[in-house]
């Protein structure tokens, strides 16, 4: 799956999300998830189950906390659906 | 002087309406809120039958935004919807969560009696059993702690003053008001949010079907099922919902120019320490009758102004016990008796939120000068047939009632009265 697909899906997982609803309209690979769509850092668990649910993967621990921006979710996504 | 205290907002989601004019209304009609719920058929209840407010997802979804609606389980959202409809009701705005403008002189006190069991059956038993408790996510605790309906209210409103959530099982939603009433008169807030909520679930009403204190002989005919006050009550029909007060302090109310409802002139809480025959589920009545006199003298009252009680009175065994306990200790008899009712008669008991509801309805009949109809009640019970004339069958214009008192009696032998006070100008 391509990395713009699954940037999409990121956008409509992070949607319920975001306070900053506008920005995930114009938002970009480098978008900061909790700096710049004002996502509640408590509520990122839930975004990665959602990722898991969405892509039948299974993102550790580890993994996630590496996870700042959309495009580092992408990545992670894109390397475990090979 | 001691600080005086008002109610100048109210908002309510019942079983019978949701909201203050369909509320008054639903009142004034005697319309029963009580309805049979297959899922307590399918589940093998004796109690078939329960209170609880109407499309209230539709209506919850109207108030919350995507991200908010995750984590507002049944009980978080009877109260949350509640506190909104006071707030604003009350002449305040909702200020917008960019707006980080805290409010340090509005507080919360905000019940349950026993809480988000939905969640807890529903999500946190099965998942955590499954062995999966990483999928829990992050939305369970806020809606399990006790405190999750007053922690939700107080990020809503921006409230900045104390924000608690107590527990005194039936007795919740009246304790909460008079709780928030002190802390008021001790000059430690302006104004206070109050009230209380209780979800619509069996995993709560479970042990009560067990314990066989619900009605269990109306189940096809539901909206006769709660029968507070009569001679074939079986039970208390069990019933959810959430109502919260603005409680404000009479000098910033007025400054202000807000409408005020009542002022809360006396409120009193005690225990019978389940002793001289309470126990953890019956009243003392010498501890009733000490809770009733205790808020009578904290209003300053002599208690033959008492107009009207808006009693606890569930359609238990109790009812009689409670007409004669208020007798007692307003040293009334049955020629001179406040007029009685009881709310619970068309909503059901809704546990925690049942003091706060029923305090709506209370200061909603002192305003407007009204009494409601105690339905189904048309044959008196036999213990207490001289205050049958007492007691409204029909719906009573009452314009010259100043003083209605508001009761709550609750497991663990737990005691409240409250003394509201029609207001006038001067």
């Amino acid at each position: 799956m391509d990395e713009k697909k699954i940037f999409e899906e990121m956008i409509n997982i992070l949607r319920p999300f975001a306070k900053n609803q506008d920005l995930l309209e114009t938002a970009t690979m480098d978008t900061h998830i909790l700096n710049d769509l004002k996502v509640n850092s408590a509520r990122l668990v839930d975004v990665i189950i959602k990722c898991e649910d969405v892509y039948d993967i299974s993102v550790d621990d580890d993994e996630a906390d590496k996870i700042r921006t959309i495009g580092d979710a992408v990545r992670i996504i894109k390397q475990k659906l090979g | 002087m001691r600080t005086r205290v008002v109610v100048t907002g109210m908002g309510v989601a019942a079983p019978n309406a949701h909201g203050l004019e369909n509320f008054e209304q639903a009142i004034r009609g005697g319309v029963s809120g009580i309805r049979f719920i297959p899922q307590l058929q399918e589940l093998n209840f004796g109690c078939q039958i329960a209170g609880v407010p109407e499309n209230f997802d539709d209506i919850r979804k109207s108030y919350f935004d995507r991200e908010k609606l995750l984590s507002i389980n049944d009980n978080i959202g009877y109260a949350s919807v509640s506190a909104v409809d006071a707030w604003k009701d009350a002449g305040f705005e909702l200020n917008s969560e960019d707006d980080d403008t805290v409010d340090w002189d509005t507080g919360v006190i905000a019940g349950s009696g026993i809480g988000g069991m939905d969640t807890i059956a529903n999500i946190i038993v099965p998942v955590i059993n499954e062995g999966k408790v990483r999928r829990l996510g992050s939305r369970v605790v806020e809606q399990v702690m006790s405190s999750g309906t007053s922690a939700r209210i107080s990020g809503l409103l921006g409230a900045g003053n104390k924000v608690t959530s107590n527990s005194s099982a039936c007795s919740t939603g009246n304790e909460a008001i008079i709780d928030a009433l002190w802390r008021i008169r001790m000059g430690l807030a302006k104004r206070m949010v109050a009230g209380g909520s209780e979800g619509a679930t069996p995993y709560i009403w479970g042990g009560f079907d067990a314990m066989r204190v619900l009605c269990r002989k109306f189940n096809d005919n539901p909206p006769a099922g709660s029968r507070p006050l009569s001679a074939t009550a079986c039970g208390f029909v069990p019933g959810s919902g959430g109502a919260m007060l603005i409680l404000e302090e009479l000098e910033t109310a007025l400054a202000r120019g807000a409408r005020i409802y009542a002022e809360i002139i006396g409120g009193y809480v005690n225990c019978g320490g389940q002793r001289m025959g309470g126990s953890m589920t019956a009243p003392n009545p010498e501890g009733v009758k000490r809770c009733i006199r205790g808020a009578v003298a904290d209003a300053g009252i002599d208690p033959a102004q008492v107009d009207a009680i808006n009693g606890h009175l569930t359609a238990t065994y109790a009812d009689p016990h409670e007409v004669r306990n208020w007798a007692e200790a307003l040293e009334r008899n049955p020629e001179n008796f406040p007029y009685i009712q009881s709310t619970k008669s068309l909503i059901g008991h809704c546990l925690g939120a049942a003091g706060a509801i029923e305090s709506v309805a209370a200061v909603l009949q002192i305003y407007k000068g009204f009494l409601h109809p105690s339905i189904n009640c048309e044959d008196v019970h036999p213990d207490i047939e001289k205050y049958a004339q007492k007691i409204p069958q029909k719906c009573l214009e009452f314009p010259q009632m100043k003083i209605i008192a508001k009761a709550g009696f609750g497991f663990g032998d737990v005691n409240s009265c409250i003394i509201f006070k029609k207001w006038e100008e001067k």
